[in-house]
């Protein structure tokens, strides 16, 4: 299974829709402050179904 | 390394308008990586669109972009691709910009088989205006011009092009990221009008109203309805019901209209 270097969010474009977050199928991500934020990298599987689905340019994840 | 969209977009844009959860964002970025994939020049590249928050989308990209009046995208389109039809041109719009008010320029665009790209994006109402009915608006679906459920019928767009004569005619959705870009790749390089209509979610005009207020939940949505025109195919009404098909629904070899009138009137 693919994994991720990196999961970049940038908190200033993200506008909190929780689309990458529900859509997320292995839990990975969770919402912060009303903002998407990186609950277990580990568990990434760098499908990148989050930041394809992402509207805001908010969210880029770094495949290892 | 992260895609580079910026390298498509106007610098200083983002932020985009759209509202948190809005569908069209996917769209524009399914857009980027379709015209970045051909690997087409900026300058050689038009987009058109007419009024609302779908047509708002020719703002941010930077390319040469004419955001034009109500219904009119189409109009425009033609007028810039009979100009230069060197030019690649995609013509953008909303459900009610395409199929209300420009309902007449859309039905002659297909009609007429002229080689533009027809992007229309489905959210089922009239977003920007505050969420009055379109005539895509499902049967009963609640809008703020029926508060008691919609009473009118549901055009298919996808079949109004078809029924229109649209020599290449497509359907993807939000859900569907991927696939949507290869439609979209599709549709430029198809020689006539092609239109790919493309279901997204508008949580604050049609969601709040109609119990799919999650912007995950109706993209969610979009997965469970949407069936694959190959199984589509193989399915009866029955399980066809409140369902709807998507990838490529309809491609045909036909006289393109530029080629037909050039040749007319002794061009070539
Ligand atoms: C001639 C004219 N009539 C009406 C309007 C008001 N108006 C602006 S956007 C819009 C509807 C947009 O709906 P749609 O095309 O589905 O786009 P969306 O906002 O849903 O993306 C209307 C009726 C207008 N701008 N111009
Ligand atoms: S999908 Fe994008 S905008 Fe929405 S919560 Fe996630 S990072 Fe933020
Ligand atoms: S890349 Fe896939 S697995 Fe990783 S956070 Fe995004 S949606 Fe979840
Ligand atoms: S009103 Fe609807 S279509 Fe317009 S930006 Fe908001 S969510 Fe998108
Ligand atoms: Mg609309």
């Amino acid at each position: 299974m693919a994994k991720a270097e990196k999961i970049e969010i940038y908190v200033n474009l993200c506008k909190g829709c929780e689309i990458c977050v529900e859509l997320c199928p292995v839990d990975a991500l969770e919402m912060k402050d009303f903002k998407a934020a990186v609950k277990d990298l580990d568990k990434c599987i760098a499908c990148m179904q989050c930041e394809l689905r992402c509207p805001d340019f908010a969210i880029e994840v770094y495949k290892q | 390394m992260a895609y580079d969209y910026a390298k498509y977009l106007r610098a200083g844009k983002i932020p985009h308008i759209w509202c948190p959860g809005c569908g069209y964002g996917i769209i524009m970025k399914s857009i980027i990586r379709a015209v970045d994939g051909l690997g087409m020049n900026k300058d050689d590249l038009v987009f058109t669109s007419g009024i609302g928050c779908a047509s708002r989308l020719p703002g941010y990209i930077d390319a040469n972009t004419l955001h034009t009046t109500h219904g009119r995208s189409l109009g425009f389109a033609t007028g810039v691709k009979m100009a230069k039809p060197e030019l690649n041109v995609i013509a953008l719009g909303g459900d009610g910009d395409m199929t209300a008010i420009g309902g007449n320029h859309f039905i002659h665009a297909c009609r007429r088989n002229i080689d533009i790209t027809c992007l229309v994006f489905n959210n089922y109402i009239y977003g920007m205006t505050g969420g009055q009915y379109s005539p895509t608006t499902p049967k009963a679906a609640r809008a703020t011009t029926s508060p008691y459920g919609n009473s009118d019928n549901q055009f298919d767009i996808a079949q109004l092009a078809i029924g229109a004569g649209a020599s290449f005619v497509a359907r993807s959705t939000t859900y569907h990221a991927v696939p949507m870009e290869k439609l979209i790749k599709q549709a430029i390089e198809h020689k006539g009008f092609s239109v790919v209509e493309i279901i997204a979610g508008c949580p604050t005009g049609y969601g709040r109203k109609n119990k799919l207020a999650s912007p995950a939940g109706m993209i969610e949505w979009q997965k469970a309805n949407s069936v694959n025109k190959v199984q589509w195919d193989k399915m009866t009404a029955e399980e066809q019901a409140g369902k709807f098909p998507i990838g490529v629904l309809h491609q045909e070899e036909k006289p393109e209209f530029i080629e037909a009138y050039d040749a007319n009137v002794g061009l070539s």
